[in-house]
């Protein structure tokens, strides 16, 4: 019994000992412990059928299985609390940044090593105080994200005339230290900061009936991109896809240069386009990423073939025969 | 029975129930009441799609006249829901054509709307009037300009925050010149131009038009036109509420609004110019609902324009208004029920406005009929929501979004277990919570303890461990929709509340740690729910099956696996199972 209750708490030979007192440690040092914790609590679970020594109330019982045991639970549930990591040092948020040693965010350390590996990277808090995104939060409607993010883009255009923010002469001066600290956040929605916004456009591939969406703003150059969507719709069925963590972006990059960068030279089946603010078809991969993430309005992985009414220079370029520009990081065919 | 009513005298009662529960109720009376009431029956809710299958509601309800539909779980309007998951309204719409040629009205929510659903719909249905889609997607305005053309009768025809693709084909001109029966066109997601003149016209020969919510394409210059053609207006939605100072537009703009004498509803407010604020004055005392949540307009100007509003019941505003803001708006606006803060800088690391609990505590104690609460804000304290709950046990709707994920007390750096905790406890009639910041397995305890009638619950980066799910799903007994996302909550609390899940519409659980195997377990013995699995990193039988699935989607339904779940989605049922082996 206490075997299968320890399941949850590490009482056994789990790692409750593994972050209780030990204030000194490091936040990466604690998550490996916890991981490697979780991962020996995790190979017990498979090992034995479950109905027996859990005592899972699958009939109406309404989870009375666990009733029975409420000390065990209580004093299991408590382990690895706020409490146990007095000095684990938070995300990094600047804004309380005098309180940021006290702040006991165990909770990030744990609910990160439960995540396979290609997902612990985004989401665990770096010690170093880099946020870093994380999707669909805060819980705001794209709808209002974008709405916000235009009017943002409109006023910083129109400064000279009339903003947004100070129409009324005499209000300028009174909103002078706002008006900044908004123009300085607006570039934060514009460009990449800390924490950044999703930008989601539509992608939709030729032959495919169902379409998808893919984050721009989660890449920083085509290939990735490229490689993400190669992902999307040519998934094979039988490996593991767990390669998309930053830190292993480059190898997998440059190992899978040749395949990723199919999409962007012209030597697939397929090419990737996308329908740029104007309503024209384009060729991906022909301006700066920057520029790219500005005008483009959705994605369209379009046959080969179809391809010939696009901007001139593709058409030239497939007469010519001569591969697509060189992009960064990518290797030639 | 030896006496019993005859069936028209039951109907004709029955007519005088029109609450879902109610005529829910009725039907379980006894098998004649069951019949009688389902051939009556003239309008149903599905809160799930999938909960249940055409066939089987046009089976039952033969005689409908208003559907209501909704699809995707809620957390797909913050993108964690995959493109192509589902919700698909068609097959619906081509089963209704055949089996309801008199269906009148149809509301969908989170679902995906194509032309062809809606070219369907124009041409199905004689009588149709009433189309209202929110944060559906999937559809061009080509479709729209098949439903102005067609429904000779639409009444209202409303669209919140759908994605639609604008094709500049001028679908509101696409409404014939008979057409004078729109009561309320609501458009304020397109993105797209309409024609002005077109818009004008078909304002003016609506006459019994009330609801007019315009996009931001239509330009402040025009708003005094349209205005002067609808005095009726009960509810109006700006398009862009900005332009050149230029005072002869000023005084139209004043007169325009000063003749619509009974507006009580005011939205739109795109790019508003603060200026141009005090046009809306005159009208101002009757308002009950104000939507600035668009409008970056700073807290003086906002105090300026909220203090003419003494009867507001409903503000929804950007946190522009900042505190200061708040104490005006609990000073003046003491029928105030509903109040939204939107951030304005939601991915800013620090506070770009003055805006923290101090706010929400004000209104809390100066505004006794708040109900209704969403606010986003940078700092909380447990002292600031015990007040809250202290002043507000009213309050119905709490759903508090603290920023910075997993932030505690910022006064004591403690958890805000036991403020949430005063909130669930002192407000008994919560139905509605969202939490956030730094948060244990302790408030789910109370939650479980004091929650009673909670329907829906959302939790983010909270808990500790498998007790805290487990507190929520045994104690919360009127549990509806639950939707957690990157919490430690794993199988054991799952599996032993299993028969929970069957009394509620859904869960929604992401970034969680539920093995795989569990949630085969889970498909397998409760035949009553699909328990859907969610992973675009590929099937999850390429994994070790004790690793955490990426998102999971439980809901309760009568019509078995569905048909058309994407590659990514697997069903964990019995039938499925049988792919794994």
């Amino acid at each position: 019994m206490d075997g299968a209750m320890g399941l949850l708490g590490g009482g056994g030979g789990g790692g409750s000992s593994g972050g209780s007192t030990d204030g000194s440690m490091s936040t990466v040092s604690k998550a490996e412990v916890v991981e490697q914790d979780y991962v020996g609590l995790m190979s017990e679970v498979s090992s034995y059928p479950a109905e027996a020594e859990l005592e899972l109330g699958l009939g109406l019982s309404l989870g009375g299985a666990m009733k029975a045991k409420p000390c065990a639970w209580r004093e299991y549930g408590r382990i690895l609390t706020a409490k146990d990591f007095p000095s684990v040092v938070s995300r990094g948020s600047s804004a309380s940044s005098s309180s940021s040693s006290g702040r006991g965010t165990s909770t990030t350390a744990i609910t990160g090593t439960k995540r396979t590996a290609d997902t612990v990277a985004q989401d665990v808090g770096h010690a170093n105080g880099a946020s870093s995104q994380v999707v669909g939060w805060p819980p705001i409607r794209a709808y209002r994200i974008n709405s916000l993010a235009s009017q943002v883009k409109a006023s910083t255009a129109e400064e000279d005339d009339h903003s947004i923010f100070g129409n009324d002469k005499n209000k300028n001066s009174a909103k002078k230290d706002t008006n900044n600290s908004n123009n300085k956040n607006n570039s934060n929605i514009q460009e990449k900061g800390c924490r950044r916004s999703s930008l989601f456009v539509k992608v939709n591939m030729d032959g495919v009936p169902i379409g998808r969406k893919v984050d721009l703003n989660a890449h920083s150059c085509y290939e990735s991109l490229a490689q993400t969507l190669e992902d999307m719709f040519h998934r094979p069925t039988t490996t593991v896809n767990a390669n998309r963590s930053s830190g292993e972006k480059e190898h997998n990059l440059m190992v899978e240069a040749a395949k990723s960068s199919r999409l962007l030279d012209g030597s697939s089946e397929f090419v990737l386009t996308y329908e740029d603010k104007e309503g024209d078809w384009m060729l991906v991969g022909d301006v700066p990423w920057g520029m790219f993430l500005n005008t483009v309005k959705r994605l369209r992985i379009m046959r080969t073939s179809e391809a010939n009414g696009l901007a001139p220079r593709f058409q030239e370029r497939d007469q010519r025969q001569t591969p697509a520009p060189r992009l960064r990081g990518s290797k030639p065919i | 029975m030896a006496y019993s009513f005859p069936e028209e005298v039951l109907e004709h009662v029955f007519s005088f129930i029109q609450d879902d529960k109610d005529r829910n109720a009725v039907s379980l009376v006894c098998k004649s009441w069951y019949e009688i009431e389902r051939w009556c029956r003239r309008r149903i809710f599905v809160g799930n799609c999938y909960a249940v299958s055409p066939r089987i509601v046009m089976r039952r309800f033969p005689e409908l006249r208003s559907v209501s539909l909704k699809g995707k779980p809620h957390f797909a309007d913050f993108n964690l829901v995959p493109e192509g998951w589902g919700g698909y309204v068609y097959p619906w719409i081509s089963a209704m054509a055949e089996a309801y040629p008199w269906l009148e009205e149809l509301r969908l929510k989170r679902m995906v709307v194509t032309d062809e659903a809606l070219e369907l719909i124009s041409r199905s249905f004689k009588n149709f009037s009433v189309l209202v889609l929110s944060s559906c997607e999937g559809f061009t305005t080509d479709g729209l300009a098949a439903i102005a053309a067609n429904c000779r009768n639409l009444r209202v025809l409303e669209l919140w925050e759908c994605e639609v693709d604008d094709r500049s084909g001028n679908w509101l001109s696409h409404f014939p010149e008979s057409c004078t029966s729109l009561v309320s066109l609501s458009f304020p997601c397109l993105d797209g131009e309409v024609s002005f003149s077109a818009l004008e016209r078909l304002v003016s020969r609506c006459t019994n038009l009330r609801t007019l919510r315009l996009n931001n394409s239509v330009p402040l210059d025009k708003l005094p036109n349209l205005l002067r053609r609808a005095p009726q207006l009960v509810d109006l939605g700006t398009g862009a509420y900005t332009a050149e100072l230029r005072p002869e537009l000023y005084s139209k703009l004043g007169d325009a609004f000063a003749g619509c004498k009974g507006l009580k509803s005011l939205s739109g407010f795109w790019e508003a110019v603060p200026s141009y604020l005090p046009a809306t004055y005159s009208i101002c005392a009757g308002i009950r609902s104000l939507n600035l949540s668009y409008a970056t307009i700073q807290s003086p100007d906002l105090v300026k324009l909220i203090r003419q509003c003494p009867n507001l019941q409903r503000l929804w505003v950007l946190d522009y208004i900042e505190d200061c803001g708040l104490n005006a708006l609990a000073t003046t606006c003491k029928d105030l029920q509903e109040l939204r803060v939107f951030p304005s800088d939601p991915f800013g690391v620090e506070a770009n406005v003055s805006l923290t609990e101090q706010g929400l505590v004000s209104v809390s104690e100066g505004c006794p009929k708040l109900q209704s609460v969403l606010y986003f804000c940078r700092q909380m304290s447990n002292a600031a929501l015990f007040t809250i709950a202290r002043n507000r046990p009213n309050l119905t709707r709490f759903r508090l979004c603290i920023i910075e994920p997993r932030a505690p007390d910022y006064l004591t750096l403690q958890p805000l277990d036991a403020g949430f905790g005063a909130i669930v406890e002192n407000c008994k009639d919560l139905q509605r919570l969202s939490l956030s910041g730094l948060l244990t397995d302790r408030v789910f305890e109370y939650i479980g303890t004091h929650a009673k009638k909670l329907e829906m619950l959302s939790i983010a980066f909270a808990g500790d461990s498998d007790l805290g799910l487990h507190h929520v799903l045994s104690g919360c007994n009127s549990l509806r929709k639950l939707e957690i996302r990157d919490c430690p909550f794993g199988d054991q609390a799952l599996l032993a509340n299993a028969s929970k899940l069957e009394t509620m519409r859904s869960l929604w659980m992401s970034s969680c740690s539920v093995s795989f195997e569990a949630c085969k377990l889970l498909g397998q013995k409760m035949p009553s729910l699909n328990v859907e699995v969610i992973d675009e990193r590929g099937s999850p039988e390429s994994r070790p099956e004790s690793l955490p699935i990426d998102k999971l989607y439980i809901y309760r339904t009568i019509a078995g696996p569905r048909c058309d779940m994407p590659s990514f989605v697997w069903n964990m049922g019995e039938r499925s199972a049988l792919r794994f082996s």
